[in-house]
């Protein structure tokens, strides 16, 4: 078994995580920007924040033969403060050349607010300004439809964006049709209450084909499993699909889409 | 969902031998659930729109239409694309209050 979790918040995760992540197969993470639970009061947070993603990070992972990439933004759950958001988002273009960063992720929309959708226009263009690879955050519960549905509307009405370097991330049965429809990828994120479990990921594949799909844990600070995937891995053979079809949905495709940013070189 | 026939590998024998008992324990949680609130002790609110939700949701289980995930979804989904003019709460509550404004 190999893979690769392209949604992993390892900043959130212990040294134990990463050997147990190593032990089961994963190569290579993605680690998105994020919201650590509060709100941080300036863009000089976000840019130490930066500086630990893609520098000591990667650095960690190594030590355990897992490559560390990351994507750079300020976060849905933070878009609010639109003040914020514009000395957030003329820090991060100096960061874009660093090796291990591969677009603009993860942003999107929180609780789909007016601001929200403003920074998220912000972000795209500077996406777009910079020819960056882009990774959505869709919101949770109650929002996700109406979030997903607002993003995709937004999406479609750039038309120098390429939907194929979009993936627009923790899709679920009322979302995944009209995500892959217009051409983009999707991530299925195996959380245990709040997003996908196992088996319903697996039930998506089943019913949605393995084009443009990735499987991630999204593991981060909250009840989450670094070991999702492979648990995934699980649930997929206990049904008895090939090993061929699941190589695709935890590395080949992932593979696939990551590798449109430069930055991404897998090794070995 | 005849568009989806005989996507899963397994046959209906062995779905049932293989998620049979898992789904039973969460057939018999949900049961708990409902139960505890009828346990509930007094004070707080009658009327609550997840509780609400989710018995509509136990309904859409049983009316033998197909879809039933989606269906679930959206019923527990905000189903506008009216953007809010502002933040009103960090998280999400995990269903839309659809009856906001009606007696329950």
């Amino acid at each position: 078994m190999r893979y690769i979790d392209h949604h992993a918040h390892m900043v959130s995760r212990t040294t134990d995580d990463y050997h147990q992540m190593a032990l089961t197969g994963c190569v290579a993470v993605t680690e998105p920007a994020f919201w650590p639970g509060w709100d941080r009061l300036s863009a000089a947070g976000f840019e130490d924040y930066f500086r630990h993603i893609t520098d000591f990070e990667p650095k960690r992972a190594a030590k355990y033969g897992i490559q560390h990439y990351c994507w750079l933004c300020l976060n849905p759950k933070e878009g609010e403060d639109r003040e914020l958001a514009r000395e957030v988002l003329a820090r991060i273009p100096r960061y874009l050349e660093c090796p291990t960063v591969l677009g603009l992720g993860e942003i999107g929309v929180n609780r789909v607010t007016r601001n929200e959708v403003e920074t998220f226009h912000d972000h795209v263009a500077l996406a777009l300004e910079h020819n960056q690879l882009i990774l959505i955050h869709t919101p949770h519960l109650e929002d996700k439809w109406k979030g997903t549905r607002v993003i995709i509307e937004a999406l479609l009405q750039r038309s120098e964006l390429k939907p194929g370097r979009v993936l627009i991330d923790h899709a679920e049965e009322h979302t995944i049709e009209m995500i892959l429809e217009n051409g983009f990828w999707t991530g299925l994120t195996l959380y245990p209450q709040t997003k996908v479990s196992l088996s319903r990921a697996a039930d998506m594949i089943e019913m949605y084909g393995s084009e443009r799909i990735c499987v991630a844990s999204a593991c981060d600070w909250g009840a989450s499993l670094p070991l999702a995937v492979p648990e995934f891995v699980l649930e997929m053979r206990r049904r008895g699909h090939s090993e061929a079809l699941i190589d695709k949905v935890v590395y080949q495709n992932t593979v696939e889409f990551l590798g449109q940013s430069p930055n991404f070189r897998l090794q070995g | 969902m005849e568009r989806y026939s005989g996507t899963c590998p397994l046959t209906r024998r062995q779905i049932a031998d293989e998620y049979f008992i898992e789904s039973r324990n969460r057939l018999l949680e949900i049961a708990a659930f409902l139960d505890r609130l009828e346990r509930a002790a007094e004070g707080g609110s009658e009327r609550d729109f997840r509780v609400q939700a989710f018995q509509e949701a136990l309904q859409l289980l049983c009316d033998g239409e197909e879809a039933r995930v989606q269906r679930v979804q959206m019923l527990l989904s905000d189903p506008s694309t009216q953007l809010k003019a502002q933040l009103d709460q960090k998280s999400a509550t995990g269903a839309h209050d659809h009856w906001r404004g009606e007696e329950l």
